[in-house]
């Protein structure tokens, strides 16, 4: 496996993570800025728990729960017909999940600080719900849209201790850059270990300091 | 035009109620007036949808049913234009997409121009800018504009001219007649300036804690000694008067209504017009014979129909002349030397009339 066949599967897999993360996200952020449910508390505490819980002990749990005899597995197996543990679609489901406090927060900041006035404006002016969330939530909150997904991304590119729970190290299927690191310098391949190493600390670099340069100060991780 | 059924009933948490049952007649311009914190934007606020009163509320206008205990129209759907005190332009449109906004998705296709738009609300040069680089004033006429363009069947106004500088409100006060005698939009215009609501508003309708302290043309309400209306400082009255002929020499006019008449400076318009006057009552001293060599040039016999029953120092007297009300502010001390008493008949001297209006009601 060389070295660009792992960064490629490492961008398809924080694309496609991004994606899910905006999808899920998105509405998940919503509910959280504006719900009055008595449980919204507790899933605040259950989205934010990757931040300060080790890797492994999500990766652990979802080991267990993609395992071909758990009912997560079969149920996978049965609806399309390959294994789910050690697969591509198993690194997305936990990538979704450990990243999902880096794409929630933001939102759910901009969510909270968004002017109810303008949209009273719009509905005014005859913009139906829907045309109201193209129109006037997502221009107002596309800084933080651009935050979030960036975050998702980076995070998803960055991460290591769920992938190699639940990843196998399988090349062009689960071997993403992080594993892919950790396993040359277990072979003592430093060269190798070194582009890679150095690649991905400019590749994280670039990304904060150009979010941080569009002055989008107002939001920070916080944990 | 249509007129407005209210049924309103809401109870907020720090104890405010709302609480009106009334129907507004179909005019050009309705005034809400009251002190703030007497329910005035919560009545438009739930004219438009944007607040939900209690079970039980209807609100009719015309043929259209906006709620009643089966129905609840969606405010995107209720074809009102709203012109908020702060003007909630989109910051990051231009004025001229703002403006598009409203046109897109307009509710009637028989709504104004953008061109007559632009141009009654003077925004030619502001198109091109972002709302952010606008003074007070600005943004408040694009948001009037943008109102208009969406075609509503009624233009809700709140207090749309407040935190504007003086010299601003009088230019949109202008505009806002314009829009009146182009258009005919009927118009909710909520307020707690006289001076705002007696130019534009030909119905009134007093709010007090919720509920409605009274209603009625507007003229008549102004001279009314036992609203508030009549009590502020800038208290004045309001009379209809046609212009008649000119004293070209001294630039006057004669303003002529039931058999009396006030020459005043500076009218522009055609002889015939009716034309709206203010009298402040500050500017109206009373004497019980015809006044001589006096520097005041208006005069008008006068029948005193109410007398202020208060100990302030300072007391109104409303007087009749010629079917119209007049006001005056006395002090107490002048009340009883001339031993004023209701039915007398009297000469008002007033030192200054104010023009509102060049066009008629």
């Amino acid at each position: 496996m060389n070295e660009l066949g792992v960064i490629w599967l490492t961008i398809k897999l924080a694309t496609v993570t991004t994606a899910w993360l905006l999808v899920l996200g998105t509405p998940l952020a919503w509910w959280l800025a504006n719900g009055h449910s008595r449980w919204r508390t507790a899933v605040e505490a259950v989205v934010a728990l990757p931040l300060i819980l080790p890797p492994t002990v999500l990766g652990f749990y979802l080991l267990i729960a993609f395992a071909p005899d758990s009912s997560l597995g079969q149920l996978w197996q049965q609806l399309t017909g390959s294994r789910l543990a050690f697969s591509f679609s198993a690194l997305v489901i936990g990538s979704v999940l450990y990243s999902m406090p880096f794409v929630v927060q933001p939102l759910q900041a901009a969510f909270r600080q968004l002017d109810r006035g303008l949209l009273e404006a719009a509905a005014v002016l005859g913009a139906p719900a829907r045309d109201r969330w193209l129109t006037i939530i997502l221009p107002s909150c596309r800084h933080s849209f651009i935050t979030a997904a960036s975050l998702g991304f980076a995070h998803t590119v960055g991460e290591f201790g769920v992938v190699l729970m639940i990843g196998g190290n399988i090349p062009g299927e689960t071997q993403v850059l992080s594993i892919a690191l950790f396993d040359r310098v277990e072979s003592l391949q430093f060269a190798q270990a070194h582009a890679l190493a150095a690649g991905l600390m400019a590749f994280s670099f670039v990304m904060l300091y150009l979010l941080y340069r569009r002055g989008d100060g107002n939001w920070r991780l916080q944990s | 035009m249509s007129e407005l059924h209210l049924k309103l009933q809401l109870q907020r948490s720090n104890g405010f109620n709302l609480d009106l049952d009334t129907v507004i007649p179909p005019r050009t311009c309705t005034a809400v007036y009251g002190a703030s914190g007497s329910g005035k934007t919560t009545l438009l606020n739930c004219v438009a949808g944007l607040q939900h009163p209690a079970a039980g509320s209807t609100i009719r206008f015309g043929a259209n049913t906006w709620l009643d205990h089966n129905t609840e129209v969606a405010t995107h759907q209720r074809q009102v234009g709203y012109v908020f005190q702060d003007a909630r332009l989109f910051p990051w449109l231009s004025v001229s997409d703002n403006l598009d906004y409203a046109l897109r998705r307009r509710h009637r296709s028989d709504g104004p121009s953008r061109e007559q738009v632009c141009d009654w609300l003077q925004l030619q040069e502001l198109l091109p800018q972002e709302p952010a680089q606008l003074s007070r004033g600005q943004q408040q006429r694009v948001a009037i504009a943008r109102a208009l363009l969406s075609a509503p069947q009624i233009l809700l106004l709140d207090e749309p001219l407040a935190n504007i500088d003086q010299v601003n409100r009088r230019q949109i006060l202008g505009h806002l007649q314009t829009v009146q005698r182009e258009t005919g939009l009927p118009m909710l215009f909520v307020s707690h300036d006289i001076e705002e609501v007696t130019r534009l508003a030909d119905w009134l309708v007093v709010l007090e804690g919720g509920r409605i302290r009274a209603q009625g043309p507007t003229l008549d309400l102004c001279s009314q000694l036992d609203l508030a209306l009549a009590h502020e400082e800038q208290a004045a009255a309001i009379l209809e008067a046609e212009v008649g002929e000119r004293d070209a020499e001294f630039g006057l006019t004669r303003l002529s209504f039931a058999g009396q008449s006030l020459w005043v400076t500076g009218v522009s318009a055609a002889t015939g017009a009716r034309m709206r006057l203010r009298i402040p009552a500050r500017d109206v001293s009373l004497c019980l014979q015809p006044p001589q060599q006096t520097s005041i040039l208006n005069v008008l016999q006068a029948r005193v129909t109410a007398i202020e029953d208060s100990q302030s120092d300072r007391l109104l007297v409303q007087l009749e002349a010629a079917g119209q009300l007049l006001l005056a502010r006395l002090t107490r001390k002048s009340v009883v030397n001339l031993n004023l008493q209701t039915g007398q008949l009297v000469y008002a001297q007033i030192k200054s009339v104010a023009l509102l209006s060049d066009e008629p009601h």
